[in-house]
């Protein structure tokens, strides 16, 4: 039948990583710096012609959260923007610095999710014996390459800007007397401390970059003897992966993100992030399955794998959208105002409130209703919109988790949008995918003595 | 010849000479009525040159009834029947009702599939499936003409069915 593919296909593809590539990412990552760089000089000669402006906009916050709460003693609940930082005695840092600061931890807790997400994809197909997906597991293997980028930059990052980033890092909070004692922060203190953050983060990178090296060197030797007992030994530590894995993505979404409003609390975060995390991820891979097929690598790939790569990033976008608004919904019904501030945050600001819908449309609307029909699932460049638009989507719901904690009700954006934004989201890009095409050239780009090799090549969706 | 419907039928005792029969057959030009297997045999579909479903258009309408269905109800029973406050929320507070109206969606749609999926394919409670031969739940696969739909006649198609490889050829009526 005309659609069953020839199984006289070369499996012995390998990636080629070449200098025109690289010049590309090279190029992409250039003109990211540039944009950062514009961005920074625009945002700093605003910021000297309208000083008083963010100042007013902290004072605006405490009011409407004052307000929400009925209650003034939580009036700085969520209000520890610029104002917060200022009044701890420490160098009070410009707001283009902050945001500066912000972004690369928004981006950097962003790769880093997409590139376990990966390394999670290939650990659930092992385990679940997917056959379908043994034609592609390389590439969302690669991923994990970058966890040798976003381990060190993680650490960095909240040792140096720690104070910046979060509000409970701060020494005075937990003095009994002083001027920002906080109590609820004392009482999460046993979790949250800098020792503890720092520890638990190591241990999570250790844990993910121990388990990806090890299915990384089982796919190699079984590129090179083709004994099954690789598979197996794949098997055996996906599994153990994902034990750990499941623990550790919830506890890395509560401390990379959701300590960022150390008072805010929701039991569904670690899902949330999980969940934005794991569609981009998809959308990552398939993007590049997509494109590596269409530059004539990939011969036993078809559009029954497109299909089902497009059904996984329908499914899981409507699992994001559930996750998303069940998490509002509770914290709606249940009224508790260190839940709640966390909305009114976002849903009461001329800054974040557009894009707070803006992430629902590119997220939830867009791929549901492009997504909806089998034909388009078939179709490399439906596909390819629609991996874009969620990539840029899932990155604004980021945007929305860590901007406000940081620069307060008017994200420090005073008029001028995203230069900085953009530009530093075009490098974070450029080196993940230059870590991801780096990992991606050193195996056989098809794992060719996979066991289920041969279903993956008749894979067949009606 | 009996009245009703009259068939020509074949039993074969393999699935790839099955599909090897429904290919050589098709290129005849001669139309199949239906093929009776055992088990769901993959690419049997597509050698049939079947269309794509459009049970999803279905299960779309029947989704879009539940909407409805679940936001009148709703919006009815708490913004106008009988209202209620319940801390403090608007009377017909939407973000509220989504859960339900995503259940009734997804109820309305599925039950709809399901039931115009059962009479589509004749297989409703009072319907009489066509039986040709019993063995086709046990181990043997049927492929039947329908004479009516055919210009050949009924020696003609035995003789197909013959060269095509069945093992057995009869005719059966069925009372309209």
């Amino acid at each position: 039948m005309a659609h069953h593919h020839n199984t006289s296909v070369n499996l012995d593809e390998k990636f080629v990583f070449s200098a025109e590539i690289k010049k590309k990412l090279f190029i992409l990552i250039g003109a990211g710096v540039i944009l950062t760089i514009i961005g920074i000089l625009l945002a700093m000669s605003t910021e000297h012609s309208g000083h008083g402006a963010s100042h007013h906009a902290s004072e605006v916050t405490s009011t409407l959260v004052a307000d929400a709460h009925g209650d003034h003693a939580h009036a700085d609940v969520t209000s520890h923007g610029e104002e917060a930082h200022a009044s701890h005695g420490e160098e009070h840092k410009p707001v283009w610095a902050l945001r500066l600061i912000k972004n690369l931890w928004h981006n950097n807790i962003f790769f880093a999710g997409i590139s376990i997400l990966g390394v999670f994809f290939v650990a659930f197909n092992y385990v679940a014996w997917a056959g379908w997906s043994a034609g592609i597991k390389r590439v969302p293997s690669a991923f994990g390459n970058y966890l040798w980028v976003a381990a060190p930059l993680t650490v960095i990052l909240f040792v140096v800007f720690g104070h910046d980033l979060f509000h409970w890092t701060h020494a005075d909070l937990y003095v009994e007397g002083s001027d920002h004692y906080d109590e609820l922060l004392v009482g999460k203190q046993a979790f949250l401390n800098v020792p503890g953050f720092i520890i638990r983060t190591v241990i999570y990178f250790a844990s993910w970059i121990f388990c990806w090296s090890k299915l990384r060197s089982f796919a190699k030797n079984e590129d090179i003897d083709g004994d099954t007992k690789w598979w197996h030994k794949s098997v055996v530590t996906s599994a153990f992966f994902l034990i750990i894995f499941g623990i550790t993505s919830s506890m890395c979404a509560w401390d990379w993100a959701m300590s960022m409003d150390p008072h805010f609390f929701s039991t569904m975060f670690g899902w949330y992030v999980f969940a934005s995390w794991f569609v981009t991820a998809l959308a990552f891979i398939t993007l590049i399955v997509v494109i590596l097929k269409e530059n004539g690598y990939l011969g036993i790939i078809n559009e029954n794998h497109l299909h089902d790569l497009g059904k996984f990033i329908f499914a899981f976008s409507i699992f994001w959208t559930y996750i998303w608004f069940e998490q509002f919904l509770l914290i709606y019904y249940a009224n508790i105002p260190e839940e709640v501030g966390y909305f009114v945050q976002r849903l009461k600001s001329d800054a974040y409130t557009p894009i707070f819908f803006l992430t629902l449309f590119l997220n939830f609307f867009f791929p549901f209703l492009v997504l909806m029909t089998r034909g388009s699932k078939r179709l490399g460049i439906m596909l390819k919109i629609v991996c874009v638009v969620v990539i840029l989507g899932h990155w604004f719901d980021f945007y929305m988790m860590t901007t406000p904690p940081v620069l307060g009700q008017n994200g420090g954006l005073d008029g001028i949008f995203f230069f900085m934004e953009l530009g530093l989201g075009m490098v974070f890009v450029g080196v993940f995918l230059f870590m991801v095409l780096t990992a991606l050239a050193k195996l056989n780009l098809i794992a060719k003595n996979h066991p289920m090799i041969q279903e993956s090549i008749h894979h067949d969706v009606f | 010849m009996e009245k009703g419907k009259n068939f020509v039928f074949g039993v074969y005792d393999e699935e790839t000479v099955l599909m090897s029969a429904v290919d050589q057959i098709r290129s005849k030009g001669v139309k199949i009525h239906e093929v009776y297997t055992p088990y769901p045999v993959h690419g049997l579909d597509n050698a049939l040159g079947y269309k794509y479903s459009n049970l999803p258009i279905a299960g779309f309408l029947f989704g879009i009834c539940g909407t409805i269905t679940a936001l009148t109800m709703m919006i009815w029973m708490m913004g106008f029947d009988w209202p209620m406050d319940i801390g403090g929320k608007p009377y017909i507070p939407l973000p509220a009702f989504i859960p339900i109206t995503f259940e009734l969606t997804v109820l309305f749609c599925a039950l709809g599939m399901t039931g115009t999926f059962f009479v589509a394919s004749n297989l409703n409670p009072w319907s009489t499936p066509d039986m040709f031969d019993p063995r086709t739940t046990d181990d043997k696969f049927v492929i039947a003409f329908d004479l009516a739909s055919n210009k050949k006649d009924s020696a003609e198609l035995s003789s197909i069915l013959s060269e095509s490889g069945a093992s057995e050829i009869s005719t059966k009526s069925i009372a309209n």
